[in-house]
């Protein structure tokens, strides 16, 4: 829902979906055949009929909706807050009690769905329209003489049932303003047009693409979900401990950007695909090992430059496209990168003005080179095999005998600390003469 | 789409009539065009003229989009929940909330989580930011803000933090940055940048992969992608006929595209680079409130005001799995997935969040505790615990306990061993 209903303390459009679902369970339960039971009640000297226990409300929605006792309970509380059920006992305190507490449905006529204009609203008179029971007549035939004797008692017993028929007179009221609010926009005739020849274009863009068959799709799921299994902690927890069950953070310690050593099962992720590799500090750092030994490290490198040129501070863009420039594509240079000649053409063109994207191309294919030809080469090589023989598999710690004894939870240093001491370091090296990272004889 | 809807991005020269003025971004057969609002609307009335009534191309509109669920449904061949006919069931999952974050005076209205894992700021109607270390329970920073609606907050990837406010009376509609610094006394609301600015409020906003852009999308019908260091537009994003009120980034390797919802209950898929709507999805029946991206970035789902979560896939192009029961009756605001996608969480207004097998189509659990709407559920980024924010003005963290190695069924193995040394004991006497 958007905030302009909020804001002008309407009641929120959606809420009527709502109200209508909810009369619906209502109805349901006042069906003759499979709905509730109602039997007279005790109300101090007076016998109520047609009336519940808050005990048998749940027992019905536990059954009907097959779902816990806990949730029908929840699901209960919501009828009885919005006024469909009122307690009788204590009606001002509008909670749904699993015990023996009398509650009855409230008339239809005060149901938050009926729209009667303001001035209508008498609080004093209770008018009961009969055109309007005639729908539900057929169906709610046995309530028809409670929602008359509840008008009387209603004459009755009004100052006690104030709060309740306040609260359902809000919202009528909130209704009618519902009703009554201004419209939301007011669309010219053009802009219809416009917006239907736009509709046009976009369906047949639509109907030109490309899909996959289903089978395929959904199977990509269940293998994604399969392979990451171990590593969701909420499936399949966390080695040594979930951080949050036991105080201890060990976890958090073990598997931070930086470790002497990685746990296994970050080692595996890298397996996964070319994505989690790159996007794991330490296994970039280990990829880029590898690709030295290989001598196509520039590879790497360029890649870097382009992530930046595409997310860094635009004022800084065309400085970082000269570099790039300079350091890669031109003939000659330190590192030069294997692009095909189209590709290459193309950036060249596009350097002469350049934006964000200019690079994007020849990043595309750099990128995709690497994931076909280098990676594979890298899952299988000594160097990948030996990090899984090293990575440490830690050991579940037991839960202590006392599960009540708590250990004390130590604050960690602030991210911006971490990020003020990168900036730093980063700031010292390009001061010391280096112009860029990536520009090392 | 009105006047409203489209954001006077620039001003000059019009495209077709040459006089500097308020220009509208639109695109004509894929041409994006930048006309002042008076050609607009000649140019409309032109195509009236040329014999296209109003009703012949609703006509054509109607039919087109029949047209194109028929394609669709050609390569639908199996259902989610067949496929998923071979997946395990989920053994009974025991998530509990063990946190609550108790510092708000007011509505907290949405919360996100640090990259470390522990830390998560969150944002409420009483006009405060906070960041909490929510392992300690410390609060480390307290943002106090003039205006009271904080719609949204949302951390960057290295230190600044994004924040969205809307003025009392919706005059405010800015989007601004904050640089997250260490000195607890610094006044950081004057530190704070505008950034974004739309015709009307901000609802999402989601940093890039960097501190250095930011995405917006807004009651005006509009998404926009800002540079954060001059307040720049790069990009604006068209096509959605009422208010937009959630965006999600892409986690794919290009990492160009990002999706959003809007009140007009269309999901639509869009590219970063040229402002293009990709894929738009239509299937449920009232506003969406939030969008979320599966881990893959295959398929995404959506939390609606018509109390169903819906999951599209992206290379199929269809709606593949609804997630509804009858006994809920309350609007989705907010949903989100575990590490491993196999998990939806999402939360509504009835005070639950309700678990979700996204692969089965089944719900998982309920988890109660809230006493108010729920206005945002986030998985921590590291998967080991659910972070949820509600108008009740408190924060909750649940996690869940692992069945292995419970206290409770080592003592049931202590007894069977000790029962059956004993049974052992007396076959050997005798």
């Amino acid at each position: 829902m958007t905030i302009n209903t909020l804001a002008k303390g309407g009641c929120h459009r959606e809420q009527m979906a709502c109200f209508r679902k909810m009369e619906k369970v209502i109805v349901a339960m006042q069906d003759p055949d499979m709905g509730m039971k109602m039997r007279n009640q005790r109300l101090l000297i007076t016998v109520i009929p047609h009336a519940m226990t808050g005990h048998d409300i749940i027992t019905w929605l536990t059954h009907k909706y097959r779902i816990s006792e806990e949730e029908a309970l929840h699901l209960g509380n919501m009828l009885v807050k919005y006024g469909y059920i009122y307690p009788l006992k204590e009606p001002r305190c509008l909670v749904l009690r699993p015990d023996e507490s009398p509650y009855r449905f409230q008339t239809p006529y005060f149901w938050t769905s009926t729209r009667w204009p303001a001035s209508e609203l008498d609080y004093g008179k209770k008018k009961l329209k009969i055109y309007m029971y005639s729908l539900l007549h057929k169906r709610i035939n046995h309530t028809w003489d409670f929602v008359v004797m509840q008008a009387r008692e209603q004459l009755r017993s009004s100052k006690q049932r104030r709060k309740a028929d306040r609260i359902v007179l809000e919202c009528q009221e909130q209704a009618y303003w519902l009703i009554n609010r201004p419209p939301v926009r007011s669309i010219t005739l053009y802009c219809i047009q416009l917006y239907c020849v736009v509709h046009i274009e976009a369906c047949r863009k639509a109907l030109g693409r490309n899909r996959v068959k289903s089978s395929i799709c959904l199977e990509g799921f269940l293998k994604y979900s399969e392979q990451y299994l171990n590593h969701d902690p909420i499936m399949q927890g966390c080695l040594p401990s979930n951080p949050w069950i036991s105080d201890d953070t060990a976890h958090w310690t073990m598997n931070a950007e930086i470790v002497p050593v990685p746990t296994r099962l970050r080692v595996e992720r890298w397996s996964f695909s070319f994505t989690e590799l790159l996007n794991d500090a330490m296994g970039r750092k280990e990829f880029m090992t590898y690709l030295e030994k290989e001598f196509s490290a520039e590879n790497l490198y360029f890649w870097q430059a382009c992530e930046d040129i595409r997310h860094g501070e635009n004022s800084k863009i065309v400085e970082k496209v000269e570099d790039v420039y300079k350091n890669f594509l031109a003939p000659g240079a330190a590192r030069w990168v294997n692009i095909d000649s189209k590709t290459m053409d193309k950036t060249l063109e596009g350097i002469k003005r350049p934006h964000r994207f200019v690079m994007d191309d020849a990043q595309m294919h750099i990128y995709f080179l690497m994931k076909k030809d280098s990676y594979p080469r890298y899952l299988k090589s000594d160097l990948y095999k030996n990090m899984l023989a090293k990575a440490i598999v830690p050991q579940e710690t037991k839960k202590s005998v006392f599960p009540f004894m708590r250990r004390q939870r130590h604050s960690s240093p602030s991210p911006a600390q971490t990020a003020t001491q990168a900036a730093e370091e980063e700031g010292l090296a390009k001061g010391a003469g280096t112009r860029s990272l990536y520009s090392v004889v | 789409m009105c006047d409203q809807t489209f954001m006077a991005a620039t001003f000059g020269p019009c495209d077709s009539c040459s006089k500097p003025s308020p220009l509208m971004n639109i695109y004509i057969k894929n041409e994006a065009t930048n006309y002042c609002s008076l050609c607009v609307e000649m140019m409309a009335c032109q195509g009236l003229q040329k014999g296209e009534t109003l009703e012949s191309l609703k006509r054509e509109s109607e039919t087109l989009k029949k047209k194109l669920e028929e394609e669709r449904n050609k390569l639908n061949d199996v259902e989610l929940h067949q496929v998923a006919e071979k997946v395990e069931v989920l053994s009974a999952l025991s998530i509990k909330t063990r946190r609550v974050l108790k510092g708000h005076g007011n509505k907290v209205l949405c919360m996100d989580w640090c990259k470390d894992k522990r830390r998560m700021v969150s944002s409420s109607q009483d006009g405060k930011v906070i960041v909490w270390d929510a392992f300690t329970l410390n609060k480390e920073h307290g943002v106090p803000l003039p205006c009271t609606w904080v719609l949204a907050c949302a951390y960057a990837p290295l230190r600044s933090l994004c924040l969205i406010m809307n003025g009392y009376l919706g005059l405010d509609n800015k989007c601004s940055v904050i640089p997250l610094s260490l000195d607890k006394n610094e006044n950081l609301a004057a530190k704070k940048k505008s950034v974004a600015m739309h015709t009307n409020y901000v609802s999402g906003c989601s940093f890039t992969n960097s501190d250095m852009q930011l995405l917006t999308s807004s009651g005006d019908g509009t998404c926009a992608l800002w540079d954060v260091e001059s307040g720049q537009l790069l990009q604006s994003f068209h096509g959605h006929t009422a208010d937009v009120l959630s965006l999600d980034l892409a986690p794919s390797e290009t990492g160009n595209t990002f999706v959003s919802g809007g009140c007009d209950m269309k999901a639509n898929v869009w590219d970063m680079r040229s402002g293009q709507n990709i894929q738009s999805f239509e299937s449920h029946e009232s506003d969406i409130n939030c969008v979320k991206y599966y881990p893959s970035g295959d398929a995404f789902a959506s939390a609606s005001d018509d109390a169903t979560c819906r999951f599209y896939d992206l290379r199929a192009d269809r709606e593949v799995a609804v997630y509804q029961k009858d006994s809920i009756i309350f609007g989705a605001s907010t949903c989100d997935f575990s590490l491993s996608g196999r998990l939806l969480f999402a939360g509504y207004n009835d005070y639950t969040i309700n678990v979700w097998d996204v692969l089965k189509g089944t719900r998982a659990t309920i988890l109660f505790g809230h006493e108010n709407r729920v206005s945002r559920v986030r998985v921590s980024p590291d998967g080991t615990a659910l972070g949820s924010a509600s108008w009740d003005s408190t924060l909750r963290v649940s996690w869940s306990f692992s069945t292995g190695s419970n206290y409770i069924f080592r003592f049931i193995k202590l007894l069977f061993w000790v029962n059956s040394r004993l049974v052992l004991e007396f076959t050997v006497a005798f």
